[in-house]
């Protein structure tokens, strides 16, 4: 059978090369500062969606990130590496969202998206670099009424209208099985994405949202000749969204303070290698609980 | 994220020299497959434009996958199973990497399924690949190979074969028998024709065969029996699908471990002849060989370049004395060269590689219709250059490879003579270099007609004297036993040129490096210069390791 699939994916600040200049005074993200990147564990997710393609032919990918324009960049990585198609969510709207107004814009627009083509697999990475909540995942999954399936590492098969798929649990993994339509969460201990294709970047080199235009490109002329150059962007009105439940309006998360934690040791043991010292040791960490 | 090209401007900086125009507008000519392919550029700076991305794309591989597997390769090595080689498990995850991100069939037109990439972006993928692993470059950039299936095989055989390397099928070339190494006229292996079946038949060994147990062979063997030179032999193609070759044999190597080096049986195996009988080696295999050392030329820069890049880093974080050993001049001489060679060496690699791609685009142009008396004459003068510059580039680079690999270690010290550090795996890589497609010894046979000629004379006045004196001579032996240095100080007043020339250009990259190189170039030129004018044929009788062996009867 082939399989609609939508894959969720950030823009994030690649917040694991931080320098000094990061955080701005008051505590937010200097996001000037830090390169904008695909969300690490998005790539899993779009890594296991390309397989799934590559098993299942007639299969279609489409990327679904919410951001500003140059977010479009997201979808370019997405089609360079075997994806057919995506759409930005971009609009003023939309800005300043927490949690729950990104699942409910993600939500609505796969809604919008189902009214073409039903849906088999929404896949995204378990939480983005810079909130690491994990929560956008289950709740597009709660808004949409679909099952879900966290901490992936695999989806071994696609068979007869159920998912197989290897999760992490703690201390090991289970394999579990979950009728389609499905949301899944993929973790980064995944495969790693695969890397661009030459061709597909030369193909959509150009691809832009008509919003990441300035109108002065070169090559402007191609955009009428080749459709698939101009990427899908849809505002709030685009999706049939609630203004209320998007960006600032939607997000009942109010950030109050920031604050920058400094791990300090405060105290320090030295042990010798007895038996004595290592029995206490030991004795110690259970009590703490920090091993059991 | 650590990337290969973007993370060394000198590459990049290339794609800017004033003959890329015309090599862009021949090898795309007049932009016609813009119609046809979504991935075709639709003008020079789009074309230029692809070139970039697709570096940018190989430099990603080339850093994040194939060197962090690069170690674990290199202890793995590969092994024989049942007459077939494995590769160390690694080489599949690079082999996979390389065909996901399309780097297969890089010079093939696109009507085959390939980029139509021009060679000089071919030899910077292939210096990038390189860097990240000398032994893998071998496996990728024998690809190659099918550039000369291309230009003398038929139509039916460029069908059949092409598609498959676009898609990431391997490649190697049988040239090499247990008795015919450099020598290839010697090659035994026999082919004959099977009436029954209408097809050849190979039987026979070949040894030190790189990648021997690859998807598409070409196979240079003795079709016309009774023959004992170079003009019975004949290029065939095998196709493993077909079965008939075994691997009976896997070298243990010093270094390069991720390249495996097969002896090969053939049994009765079934082979398409390539061209016309008689001509694989005075033609075919020329042609080969021509690409292949332009390949090796690559590989080693590629490790001057991880040469480099590893003593620069040591020599920062190393203290000694209570500074850091990059503060010393001893070390700061050892690193200035090492950068000096490395830009002059890649500079001659990249002149060498876009006089390729002139003559081989106007030879591909004349086999769809008659070049005009210009475009003869240009394709003549820029295959003149390219023969000219061929062996000075492999020559020259292997050499600094190995020196570069070399002197990273001594500026390491001990720990570069500990097996965790990985200049010591660079210095094991680096030795066959200036050994395979050719030694050393032989690109100076290759170059030095072009030095006694006055090739390089336009350009390089003052070796005159030089060169008058072993000519005047006219004596052969005296001539052999000079030509090495004929062909260093040729090579190092060119590549100061070229170096000079790149300087004034990018003085931001290259100014310090043409400094170091002009100096170091002088310091030999003047030596050799002197050598050989000092040099009488009388003299040689002190060097004569042995009596003079008769030659052979045939």
């Amino acid at each position: 059978m082939s399989l609609n699939i939508i894959v969720l994916a950030k823009q994030v600040p690649d917040t694991r090369n931080v320098g000094k200049d990061a955080m701005k005074a008051d505590g937010t993200i200097n996001r000037a500062a830090l390169p904008a990147i695909f969300n690490p564990e998005d790539l899993n997710a779009l890594e296991q969606a390309l397989r799934l393609k590559e098993q299942h032919p007639g299969s279609t990918i489409g990327l679904l990130t919410m951001g500003p324009p140059r977010a479009g960049e997201i979808i370019r990585q997405g089609l360079y590496r075997g994806a057919d198609t995506g759409w930005l969510l971009t609009d003023r709207l939309f800005a300043g969202a927490d949690t729950l107004a990104t699942s409910y814009a993600l939500a609505t627009a796969i809604k919008k998206i189902e009214k073409e083509k039903p849906v088999d697999i929404v896949i995204g990475g378990r939480q983005a670099i810079d909130g690491d909540t994990a929560q956008v995942g289950p709740q597009v999954a709660q808004k949409l009424g679909l099952n879900q399936v966290t901490y992936a590492e695999e989806i071994l098969k696609v068979e007869n209208g159920v998912a197989t798929i290897r999760r992490m649990i703690d201390g090991g993994v289970e394999t579990v099985e979950a009728p389609l339509p499905v949301v899944i969460t993929v973790n980064g201990s995944a495969a790693p994405c695969r890397p661009c294709n030459a061709k597909l970047v030369m193909k959509y080199k150009y691809a832009t949202c008509p919003m990441e235009r300035t109108g002065e490109e070169p090559w402007k002329a191609l955009y009428d000749e080749r459709p698939y150059l101009t990427l899908n962007e849809w505002s709030v009105a685009d999706v049939d969204g609630d203004p209320q439940q998007c960006g600032l309006n939607g997000s009942p998360t109010k950030v109050k303070t920031v604050k920058n934690i400094v791990f300090q040791a405060k105290e320090s043991k030295t042990l010798t290698g007895s038996d004595d010292d290592i029995s206490a040791l030991i004795e110690e960490l259970l009590e703490d609980k920090i091993i059991g | 994220m650590a990337n290969y090209y973007t993370d060394h401007p000198e590459i990049g900086f290339h794609l800017n020299h004033p003959l890329m125009k015309r090599i862009v507008d021949l090898k795309e000519r007049n932009y016609e497959d813009k119609d046809k392919f979504e991935d075709a550029p639709v003008c020079y700076e789009d074309a230029i434009e692809n070139y970039k991305r697709i570096l940018d794309i190989t430099g990603d591989v080339a850093a994040n996958i194939i060197e962090p597997n690069s170690e674990a390769v290199d202890q793995e090595g590969p092994h024989l199973e049942n007459g077939r080689m494995i590769y160390a498990s690694k080489t599949y995850e690079n082999l996979d990497a390389t065909r996901k991100a399309g780097l297969w069939g890089i010079s093939m037109p696109r009507r085959y399924g390939g980029l139509n990439l021009p060679n000089i972006t071919f030899s910077m993928l292939s210096e990038i690949i390189s860097a990240a692993d000398a032994g893998f470059q071998n496996v990728w950039s024998l690809q190659s190979c099918i550039d000369t299936l291309y230009e003398f095989g038929t139509e039916e055989q460029r069908q059949k074969y092409i598609p498959r390397i676009a898609a990431g099928e391997t490649m190697s070339m049988d040239l090499t028998e247990p008795d015919a190494g450099s020598d290839l006229q010697r090659v035994m292996l026999k082919a004959t024709f099977d009436e029954e079946n209408n097809c050849w038949r190979l039987n026979g060994v070949k040894r030190f065969i790189t990648n021997g147990d690859s998807d598409i062979h070409l196979v240079l063997a003795r079709s016309e029996e009774g023959t004992k030179d170079g003009r019975g032999l004949s290029m065939f193609i095998y196709d493993k699908r077909d079965g008939g070759v075994d691997v009976r044999h896997i070298e243990h190597k010093l270094g390069i471990h991720g390249s495996p080096t097969c002896e090969l049986t053939y049994k009765n195996a079934k082979a398409e002849l390539c061209g016309s009988t008689r001509l694989g080696l005075i033609k075919y295999v020329m042609a080969l060989m021509n690409g292949a050392r332009l390949g090796i030329a690559a590989q080693s820069v590629g490790v001057e370049q991880e040469a480099y890049n590893e003593a620069l880093a040591y020599a920062k974080e190393r203290a000694q004395f209570g500074k850091k050993i990059i503060n010393f001049p001893a070390v700061y001489d050892m690193l200035s060269r090492m950068k000096a060679k490395l830009d002059a060496g890649r500079s001659i690699l990249y002149q060498t590689a876009r006089y390729v791609d002139i003559y081989k685009a106007l030879e591909d142009i004349a086999r769809e219709r008659t070049l005009t008396p210009e475009e003869r004459k240009e394709m003549k003068l820029y295959s003149r250059l390219a023969d000219a510059f061929t062996p000075l580039a492999k020559g020259m680079n292997s050499e600094y490879a190995n020196q570069n690999a070399y002197d990273a270690i001594s500026v390491h010290g001990g720990s570069g003579f500990i097996m965790e550090y990985k200049c010591q795996r660079l210095f094991r890589d680096a030795r066959i270099f200036s050994i395979y497609e050719g030694t050393t010894q032989l690109q100076v046979v290759a170059a030095i007609r072009y030095v006694t000629n006055g090739t390089y004379l336009g350009i390089i006045k003052e070796m005159e004297d030089a060169i008058n004196h072993v000519k005047e001579a006219a004596n052969n032996d005296l001539h052999d036993f000079l030509a090495r240095r004929l062909y260093n100080m040729t090579a190092e007043i060119i590549m100061s040129l070229l170096i000079l020339d790149d300087a004034s250009r990018a003085p931001e990259l290259f100014a310090k490096s043409a400094n170091v190189y002009v100096r170091y170039a002088e310091e030999n030129v003047v030596g050799h210069h002197a050598y050989i004018k000092e040099f009488k044929a009388d003299d040689l009788a002190d060097f004569l390791a042995a009596e003079p062996e008769a030659a052979p009867a045939e």
